[in-house]
Formats: C-alpha cells, sequence, structure tokens
C-alpha cells in the first residue's frame, strides 16, 4: 500500500490533540454528551454488538431445547418468551442499531461533511434507541407487574392480535413490548430525518448526487423508507396500548375488532423493514466488493436504481405474509406478482456485483470473504424468497422451518454477513488498529460452517412440516436427527461469535497500525487518520469524481475522465 | 399475454401429470410436504418442483459463473504492481441481464396464478362434506352440521376418489386467538382467525391417520396443539358417524362419577350429550372413548394417562388451560371410570 502518502488538501497537517490525563469519569461523561457523529456510531455498533451477544444466547437457550424431542431444558413459558425476545432483539436491538450505526460513522466522512446535518438530533436518537432496548429488557424483572417477576413478552415477535389482548397476555409484558418499540422506534425516525439531511445537503463540493458513494448513497435510500415503515408500525403500537390501556377494540376480536387489521399494520412495516436491514448490507457489499476486487463498481447508475426501485417495490409487497389468513384469490395474486417484481432489481444488483469481480485481481482478506460468502447466500435467500412467493407452495411452507431457514439466510447469510465484513473493512478507521487476520480467518470459516449446519438443514425441517414457534416436537415425527443437526451449528456459530468478540478487544490494544488507507481504497473516509479527528477533515474536501482517491493515485488515469 | 397460452396449457399437462410424482406411501409418521395423498397437496406439490427446478437453474448458472469468477480472478503474486482494467459499466449488458428475470418472472407468475384461482376457488360439489373446524387455545373442536356430531382433535373424513369425489370442505373459525389448520400431507395450510372465517377443502385420495399440528403460534402450548385426521374408508366412515350420532352411553354401574361429572365444575366447560354437562368451553366428551388420543394428541387415551389428565392436567401439558379439580383419589377413580365408558 505504498501509495498512502497521497493525501488530499483537506487532510494535510492534521494532528490529532490526545488529552492523557484524563479521569475515567471525565471519559464517561465525554461519551455521554458526546455529539460528535463518530462516538455515536461507535456507540450504536458497541450497542447492538451487546444485544447480538445477548440474542444469540437466547438462541442457544432455544436451540438447547430443541436438540431433543420432548426436552425439558426451558419451560414452554420460558421457551416463548425467548423465541419473543430472540426475533425482537435481533431485528430492534441489533440489526436497526448497527447498521444505523454505520450510516452514522461513514456518511460524513464519506460525503466529506464535518458531522451529521443536526448533531444534536443524532445523540437524541441513539440515547432513545438504546432505552427502548433497556426497557424492553426490564420486562425481564417488571412484565409480570406487583406480583411476579419473569415475565418478558411472549406474543411472538410480530405479536398477533388477539394474542395480545389483556384477556390472553395478562401482565405488562406486552406493554414493555409496544411501548419499547415505539420508543426506539422515534430514535429510529429520528436518525432517518438526520441521515437524509446530511446526504442531501452536507456534500462536499463538487460531490453531485451521481457522485455520492454507493454507500452513503443506500444509506439514503433506506433513511427515506425507514420514514416510511416505521410509521405504521408506531401507530400499530399505539392502538394496542389504547386497546390494552383505554378499552378501544382496534384488534379485540371479542369486541368487534379485526386480528387481521393488525397482520396489515405489522406486515406493511415488517417487510420493507427486511429492506431496511438488506440495503445497508447493500451498501456495505458496494464498498468492500470494488476495493478487493481492485474495481470500479460495474453500472453505478443501475445500482442507484435498483435500489431506489426495491425500496418502492417492497412497500407494495408486504401481505405475502398473509397468504394464508384467508385474503381473496385477486389479492393473493396480486401479491404474488408485486413481491416476485423484487426479483429483477434485486437479480441486477448481483449480475453488478459479479461483473464487479470479473476481470479484478481479488484480495481475500477477511472482509471480502464476508462479501464473497454473502454473495452465495443471498443468491440463495433470494431464490428461496421466489418460492416462498408462490403462493399454493407458501400455503404449505408458510409458518414452517422453511420460512425460518429462509428469513435467517438474508439476515445472517446476507446481513450480519455483511456486517462483519463492514466491522474488519472499516475497524481499521475507527481504532487506528487492523483485525486481527488470523482470528478473523479462523472467524470467517467457523462462522461459515456453523452457518450452513443450522440454516441449510432447516430448509428441510420445515419441506418435512416441523412449523415454527414449537418448543417441543413428537418424537416420532422423524425430526430428531434433523433438530439435532441444527441445534450443533448453532454452537459452531456460537463459538465463532466469541472469537470475533474477542478480537475486537485484543486488536484495540494488540493490532498492527493501520494507518490512513489500510486496504489502499478510493472513498473520503480513508483521506484522513485514523481515528480520524473530530470534525474529520481540516478543510473541506472537493471531489471530482466517484472515487476521489483514486484520481489522486492515478493521476493519469482519472475516474472524472469516463463518468457521465 | 402472449406467453399465456402455452403457459398455461404446459400447467395443465403439468398438473394433470402430478399423480405420477405421487409416492404412493399413503399416511406417514412425518407430515411431509413431498408425500401429498390428497389434491390441493398434489397440484402443489407438482407447482412446488417446478419451480424448485428453475430456481436450482438459477442457482447453478449464477452461482457457477460466480466460482469461475472468484477462481479466475484472484490476485497472483505479481498483481500488487499495477490495477486491472477499469470498467464503469455497459448499458447494452445490463439491458441484457434485465430481460432474462423478467422473463422468469412472467412465467413463474403466470403457473402461480393459475392454480391460486384452482384452489381457492374451487366450487364445492354436492357430494362434498361440510365441517367446522373451531381452534381453540390449545385443541381442535370439529362439528358436522349436516350430521349432527361434535366432536375434538381427531378428524374423521371419508375417503375420496377420482370416480367418486367426496371431498371435505372446512369452515375455519377461532373462538379465542389465531390459529392455522395444516395437515401437510392433505393441502396447505388456511389460518382460523376469530372474526374472519375462512374456508379450506381437502379431496384425499388414500386411507390412513395423518398428522399435523397448529401452525400460528397461539400461546403456551402451541406446540401441543396436534391435529390428526383419519380417512376412513366408506364403511369405516359411516360406522363411526353412526356412533358419534348416538346420545352418550348410560351405564348405572358408573352413576357414582356421572353425579361427580354433573355436579363438579367439570359441566361448566364439557359436553356429554343427554347429562346435564353442556359447557362448550372445552372438548365435547360424549364419545370421548372413540379417541385414540386425549388432550390434542399428547397422549394416549386409556384409563391411565386419562386419570393423570383430570388429576393434574399440567403434568401432560403445562400452561393448558384446564385446571387441577383437587379431586380425592376415590373421586379420580370414580370420574375414570364414568369417562372410560363413553365409547
Amino acid at each position: 500500500m505504498g501509495e498512502n502518502s497521497l493525501q488530499l488538501p483537506g487532510s494535510i497537517g492534521l494532528t490529532r490533540p490526545r488529552p492523557f490525563t484524563e479521569t475515567f469519569p471525565e471519559w464517561l461523561h465525554e461519551w455521554v454528551v458526546t455529539v460528535d457523529h463518530k462516538r455515536l456510531g461507535i456507540l450504536y455498533v458497541l450497542y447492538a454488538i451487546f444485544f447480538l451477544l445477548v440474542a444469540g444466547a437466547e438462541a442457544i437457550a432455544i436451540r438447547i431445547q430443541l436438540a431433543l424431542p420432548g426436552s425439558h431444558f426451558l419451560t414452554p413459558q420460558v421457551y416463548n418468551r425467548f423465541f419473543t425476545m430472540h426475533g425482537t432483539t435481533m431485528v430492534f436491538l441489533v440489526g436497526m442499531p448497527i447498521l444505523f450505526g454505520f450510516g452514522n460513522y461513514i456518511v460524513p466522512l464519506q460525503i466529506g461533511a464535518r458531522d451529521m446535518a443536526y448533531p444534536r438530533l443524532n445523540a437524541f436518537s441513539f440515547w432513545l434507541t438504546a432505552f427502548g432496548g433497556l426497557f424492553l429488557y426490564y420486562s425481564f424483572l417488571g412484565g409480570g407487574g406487583l406480583y411476579g417477576v419473569g415475565s418478558a413478552p411472549d406474543v411472538g415477535w410480530f405479536a398477533y392480535a388477539p394474542l395480545t389482548a389483556r384477556a390472553f397476555s395478562p401482565g405488562h409484558a406486552t406493554d414493555y413490548w409496544a411501548l419499547a418499540l415505539i420508543a426506539s422506534g422515534f430514535g429510529t425516525l429520528g436518525t432517518a430525518i438526520n441521515i437524509i439531511a446530511t446526504v442531501v445537503s452536507m456534500r462536499c463540493k463538487g460531490m453531485t448526487m451521481m457522485r455520492v458513494p454507493l454507500f452513503s448513497w443506500l444509506m439514503l435510500v433506506v433513511s427515506g423508507l425507514t420514514l416510511v415503515t416505521i410509521t405504521p408500525l408506531t401507530a400499530a403500537q399505539i392502538m394496542l396500548v389504547i386497546d390494552r390501556y383505554l378499552g378501544g377494540h382496534f384488534f379485540d376480536t371479542q369486541a368487534g375488532g379485526s386480528a387481521v387489521v393488525w397482520m396489515h399494520f405489522f406486515w406493511i412495516f415488517g417487510h420493507p423493514e427486511v429492506y431496511v436491514l438488506v440495503l445497508p448490507a447493500f451498501a456495505i457489499a458496494n464498498e468492500v466488493i470494488p476495493v478487493f476486487s481492485r474495481k470500479a463498481i460495474f453500472g453505478y447508475p443501475a445500482m442507484v436504481a435498483a435500489s431506489v426501485g426495491i425500496a418502492f417495490v417492497s412497500l407494495s409487497v408486504w401481505a405475502h405474509h398473509m397468504f394464508t389468513v384467508g385474503m381473496t384469490s385477486v389479492s393473493n395474486t396480486f401479491f404474488v406478482l408485486s413481491t416476485m417484481l423484487v426479483g429483477i432489481p434485486t437479480g441486477i444488483k448481483i449480475f453488478n456485483w459479479l461483473a464487479t469481480i470479473w476481470g479484478g485481481k481479488i484480495r481475500f482478506a477477511t472482509p471480502m470473504l464476508f462479501l464473497i460468502a454473502f454473495l452465495y447466500q443471498f443468491l440463495i435467500a433470494g431464490l428461496t424468497g421466489i418460492m416462498l412467493a408462490v403462493a399454493p407452495w407458501n400455503w404449505q411452507l408458510h409458518n414452517s422451518y422453511f420460512v425460518i431457514a429462509h428469513f435467517h439466510y438474508v439476515l445472517v447469510g446476507a446481513i450480519i454477513f455483511c456486517i462483519f465484513g463492514g466491522i474488519y473493512y472499516w475497524y481499521p478507521k475507527a481504532t487506528g488498529r487492523m483485525l486481527d487476520e488470523k482470528l478473523g480467518k479462523w472467524h470467517f470459516w467457523l462462522f461459515l460452517i456453523g452457518f450452513h449446519v443450522t440454516f441449510d438443514t432447516m430448509h428441510f425441517l420445515g419441506i418435512l412440516g416441523m412449523p415454527r414457534s414449537i418448543y417441543t416436537y413428537q418424537p416420532d415425527r422423524g425430526w430428531n436427527t434433523l433438530n439435532l443437526v441444527v441445534s450443533s451449528g448453532g454452537m459452531i456459530q456460537a463459538i465463532a461469535v466469541l472469537l470475533f468478540a474477542f478480537n475486537l478487544i485484543w486488536s484495540y490494544r494488540h493490532g498492527p497500525e493501520a494507518g490512513n488507507d489500510p486496504w489502499d481504497a478510493w472513498t473520503l473516509e480513508w483521506d484522513t487518520t485514523s481515528p480520524p479527528p473530530p470534525y474529520n477533515f481540516a478543510e473541506d474536501p472537493v471531489v471530482r469524481s466517484r472515487r476521489p482517491l483514486w484520481d489522486l493515485k492515478h493521476p493519469e488515469d482519472p475516474d472524472w475522465e469516463y463518468e457521465s | 399475454m402472449i406467453g399465456s397460452i402455452p403457459v398455461r396449457s404446459a400447467v395443465i399437462s403439468l398438473l394433470s401429470s402430478a399423480a405420477l410424482w405421487m409416492p404412493g406411501k399413503g399416511p406417514q409418521a412425518t407430515p411431509s410436504t413431498l408425500a401429498p395423498t390428497s389434491t390441493p397437496a398434489y397440484e402443489i406439490h407438482a407447482l412446488s418442483l417446478f419451480v424448485l427446478s428453475i430456481a436450482a437453474g438459477i442457482f447453478l448458472s449464477v452461482a457457477g459463473l460466480l466460482t469461475y469468477a472468484i477462481i479466475k480472478y484472484r490476485a497472483r503474486r505479481t498483481d500488487h504492481l499495477s490495477e486491472p482494467a477499469q470498467i464503469y459499466g455497459s448499458t447494452q449488458i445490463e439491458l441484457a441481464w434485465t430481460v432474462i428475470p423478467v422473463l422468469i418472472v412472467i412465467v413463474l407468475f403466470l403457473t402461480t396464478a393459475r392454480l391460486i384461482f384452482a384452489i381457492q376457488d374451487a366450487p364445492e360439489p354436492e357430494s362434498a362434506l361440510d365441517v367446522t373446524v373451531i381452534g381453540h387455545q390449545f385443541w381442535w373442536e370439529f362439528r358436522y352440521p349436516k350430521l349432527g356430531i361434535v366432536t375434538a382433535n381427531e378428524l374423521h373424513v371419508p375417503l375420496s376418489s377420482e370416480q367418486e369425489p367426496l371431498p371435505t370442505y372446512l369452515t375455519l373459525l377461532a373462538a379465542d386467538v389465531d390459529h392455522s389448520f395444516w395437515v401437510p400431507q392433505l393441502a396447505g395450510k388456511t389460518d382460523l382467525i376469530p372474526n374472519h372465517p375462512n374456508a379450506t377443502w381437502i379431496n384425499p385420495l388414500q386411507p390412513g391417520l395423518y398428522v399435523g399440528q397448529c401452525a400460528q403460534f397461539c400461546g403456551a402450548q402451541h406446540a401441543l396443539m396436534l391435529l390428526r385426521v383419519y380417512v376412513d374408508n366408506p364403511d369405516e366412515f359411516s360406522a363411526w358417524v353412526k356412533n358419534q350420532q348416538q346420545p352418550a352411553v348410560e351405564d348405572p354401574r358408573v352413576a357414582g362419577g356421572r353425579h361427580l361429572f354433573e355436579t363438579q365444575a367439570c359441566m361448566s366447560c364439557h359436553t356429554i350429550r343427554g347429562t346435564a354437562a353442556t359447557g362448550r368451553f372445552g372438548p365435547d366428551l360424549t364419545h370421548l372413548m372413540s379417541r385414540q388420543t386425549l388432550a390434542s394428541g399428547v397422549t394416549n387415551n386409556n384409563a391411565e394417562n386419562l386419570r393423570q389428565w383430570i388429576e393434574d392436567p399440567g403434568s401432560l401439558k403445562s400452561g393448558c388451560l384446564m385446571p387441577a379439580m383437587q379431586l380425592s383419589d376415590q373421586q379420580l377413580d370414580q370420574v375414570t371410570e364414568y369417562l372410560s365408558t363413553l365409547r
């Protein structure tokens, strides 16, 4: 990486003042009151990793219980709480915060800004989201109300009415669930507004919309989508709280309310939510794959268009979660078509990544390993998604382990793999140290093996008729061996994640020095120091293309000569 | 819609040859979607194989290209000296690979739409049997309105055949929360939602016992809300109907147990036709002993398990809604003996 010495004028001569005499309370105070987008980004990511470990532990408990038929490791009640909390945590306290953490950290750096558009709103949003998470977990203590403890929500992560009505879910656990999601939902809305404002109005000189790096472009799309999708969820939660406390009858079927209305509200949030989570993963792929293939992204305008297209189409597919609830044949047919249409922009993306790799010189560092696995796994996830979109087949597969396998292929096989890749890629920027490559490769291979042992096998359990959300199964159903395999894969993944957590801590002190630009990359965040100073750039950078650092490193062959 | 006509005929031939894939093994212990024995399940299975083969083709070609690219374009030792040629895109190529997914989507959509209408909008024939299925936390109630039968957890339906179709049309209701009726060998699942009546149908072509279970999370014992469907030969089915239509057996030797049942809280949840017990909250027990299992499929129905169930239902199905009635040993024996006569 001999070309590190090239720098944009903006960062020349900038050194970072480090207060060495800070006491612990001062240090803590600085982190709590910070409005720096980089510190908030790190807080988001650490918060998410903490809950990743918590929800991972819940998953392990679930898999121990299901390893053998008729097991008594968990009672049905505890099992139901664990799978509810596992799903809720992974979506709302891991997926959303970690991706917004990436957005927070990287978007201002990539577009040459000194901070987010609204730094205080940014801090407020983070702490609101953090409060939501703590509030949800407080239900383990307070969910039973004054007369009992140990009663976290147990209604499933999509909490279908009327199981959430007071008649069927007494106590306060369901209230904690609803209120926690309202709180973290408002935090998420704040961050989404912030990212939109930042990308629209804080770009450095020369950075037109068609020169914004794809990561930041996709975060803009995601944030717009978030504004549209969190709103119905929050509305539904407020209606649920009104039902439970003020005698409303929105979802109270005993009084003429509608269970199906809840489903529509939840899934018009819930399905775009999948894209809210997966588009940032694509965003990471759009940065890592080109850098490690040593080629510009293939078809930048098509990638932007496909992302916007996915966001739009994703708003019209929600009821493919509801093929079994008795919609008319015409409605079912409509949602089959809209769902399958998502496959077209998604296909374009996969082809463009393939074309980016084609003709490159691929370096197999840990970030790229995760991204290569992502490409295969996302392909499979997309294909099983098409299978589930075939409504008659969905009548068989819906709510079976096939669905569990499919969405874990998306959430783990695509999103978590991209997140891991992204952490290996940007950790040097955030800390000034490289993550250990050897541990990274162990992490990658163990996680890959564990992932496939677990989730490939789950597809077969679903095809063989095993429904989701069951705490035990009959020993004569023929599911015993497959469940044992699934559970053992879960253990392998757990070991890999612990290795990763250890790597994060160990490399912070012992990793090799990263320098400004360890990967020989092309976007603006690699132009400043690692970690970047407060306010990022001494002078505002000026760019002429999508890859300003490529232009600097290759003055004889700059990008701006080719970009239109 | 130029492509639709050949596609439709392709689908018709595909669906009519569905029987070729029929494994023909009849009912299985594993409720596999790969072993259909009834008419919506056959067609779904045939369509699934068609879709699976397209998906497999896509996977093999894309993953193959990807693997080739990763191996071919890996960095060699001297590659750090220079960067590869930079290519920014190509409109022609991108148009080409937009058209291919569009064509695949058209084919998949048309085949799928056809089967949706064929299954969902199938008119109910005169010969069909009507059954109303009511989901409860955590058991199934079956009512045969035209036959005057009420039973629970074990659904009996007649065997159908190509020559004499005798399908069963199910009306799906829920008494409390959402449930889902799923017997994979017979049909896909349909949800039971309070205030939202649903319907589905089966046309079973092989006799035997088919297992399934509730497929929509419904609370503590969702996992043990098991489902058994007996597809009976016509003789067996009419014998079963005849027995179910009888009032409850009256045996003076167990009058003590009957008296207990009618004076304890049992009667407020259960019905035994011809007695004072007319509750609707729990299963109808008029012909309890004609069922092979207890507690919606949890355990075999014999005197020993029945006594344990009455003594402490939570010991067999923790979290079920039937309370332990705190009966004395003698009372337990009497009630068990009484219920054991209800053939």
